[in-house]
């Protein structure tokens, strides 16, 4: 697989200041997809900002794996909401112009 | 600039314990982290301010520092310079009082009596920049063909594609126009959010289009042909006789265009609203009264 479209796993622990083994129960978890590549662990840069605010949660607000899988699915459920009442209002919209 | 008090923003007196400054940050950092609030300023700001309340006061140094000066963070350069005289001590880290001040610009209060680097945290350094959340208004009609538009984000000018059919409040992704990646990552990713403004006589359903059309009684009854116009300009339109009130027609693929579906379009749903006609002449009301009686 191509690796320059993503980015090491060892070396974003050095930057973000974090243990392997966070990575790791992230996964385990089902939190995050790693990639193996030539015995190394890499995360795709499309998955990165999912990482990040995981790791900002867990480094921040001191959030383990469970709560941070707990609050991702409450986050969707905003974002579906949200998007559901933009597309009510496009209808109220509609009706409220026929008056 | 102003004074701000830290113990308000975190809500605590100022005798309040160590542990009591902690329970308090985490309690309002929980409420008001950014990853929890995406695309809310205010809880934005709100944090970048608990988190400075509590790098103040939970540092021994500088929270002695901050109760020492208080309100009088103006004086502290001359209180300071007096007192290193007496005293010959060592004076504070930091960059004094001498800096140039913004109203209300909560970070140069903490940067004038801590230094502008003043011991204060960073958030973690990142690989990917950070998203960009922008606001697009547009017309309707500027959305019924995709084109091009030149943005300014950031003080860089951008041109970005903006697809017929998008929606009002749809967000978008342009990957790779938000901040720059640090340390050799990606750029972060800028999200604009579409208000469009319906300034046409159209009502739009999803991708179909929508609009009344006054017919007049005579048309309605005996039919006709009509002219109307559509977002793609004028159409003719056949009328059948004894066309009734609300009568509906739909108009395949004269509506809206499908987001993200070239040649795919809605369709343009016509509602006949049937006129009545007034200020009949004499003539007119002894004609209609002759159908009347040829109807009973």
């Amino acid at each position: 697989m191509d690796n320059t479209d993503m980015v090491m796993l060892d070396d974003f622990c050095a930057s973000h200041h974090i243990e392997i083994s966070f990575i790791q129960s992230l996964e385990e978890n089902g939190l995050i997809e790693t990639v193996i590549v030539d015995q190394a662990l890499y995360i795709t840069s499309n998955d990165l900002p999912k990482l990040e605010q995981i790791t900002r949660l867990h480094q921040e607000l001191n959030i383990n794996p469970e709560g941070i899988d707990a609050i991702n699915h409450l986050l969707k459920h905003i974002e579906e909401m949200k998007q559901e009442i933009a597309h009510l209002r496009n209808r109220l919209n509609f009706y409220e112009d026929e008056n | 600039m102003e004074y701000i008090d830290y113990y308000k923003v975190l809500g605590l007196g100022k005798e309040a314990t160590q542990d009591e400054i902690k329970k308090a940050y985490r309690k309002l950092a929980r409420k008001h982290h950014p990853d929890l609030n995406p695309n809310d300023k205010e809880a934005h700001k709100k944090f970048q301010q608990i988190n400075e309340a509590n790098e103040v006061l939970s540092d021994p140094e500088k929270r002695k520092k901050y109760d020492q000066y208080g309100k009088d963070w103006q004086h502290a350069e001359q209180f300071e310079q007096a007192r290193q005289s007496r005293q010959g001590a060592q004076h504070f880290g930091g960059e004094g009082f001498s800096g140039h001040f913004d109203e209300g610009d909560f970070s140069d209060f903490f940067a004038s009596m801590f230094g502008d680097t003043g011991g204060f945290r960073q958030r973690q350094t990142k690989f990917r920049g950070e998203d960009f959340q922008a606001e697009l208004q547009l017309n309707l009609t500027d959305v019924y063909k995709t084109h091009q538009q030149v943005l300014k984000v950031n003080d860089k000018n951008i041109r970005i594609t903006i697809p017929a059919g998008v929606d009002n409040g749809q967000k978008i992704k342009i990957k790779g126009f938000g901040g720059a990646g640090i340390n050799g990552g990606p750029n972060g990713d800028l999200y604009i959010t579409f208000h469009i403004i319906n300034n046409t006589g159209f009502r739009r359903h999803g991708n179909d289009l929508h609009k009344n059309i006054e017919l007049d009684l005579y048309t309605a009854m005996l039919g006709g042909e009509i002219t109307i116009d559509t977002l793609d300009g004028k159409i003719k339109l056949h009328v059948k006789p004894e066309t009734q009130n609300e009568t509906k027609i739909r108009l395949k693929g004269k509506g809206f265009p499908v987001y993200k579906k070239d040649g795919e379009s809605g369709d343009l749903i016509v509602t006949f609203k049937i006129k009545i006609p007034v200020n009949l002449t004499e003539k007119q009301k002894e004609l209609f009264e002759q159908l009347s009686k040829l109807s009973s």
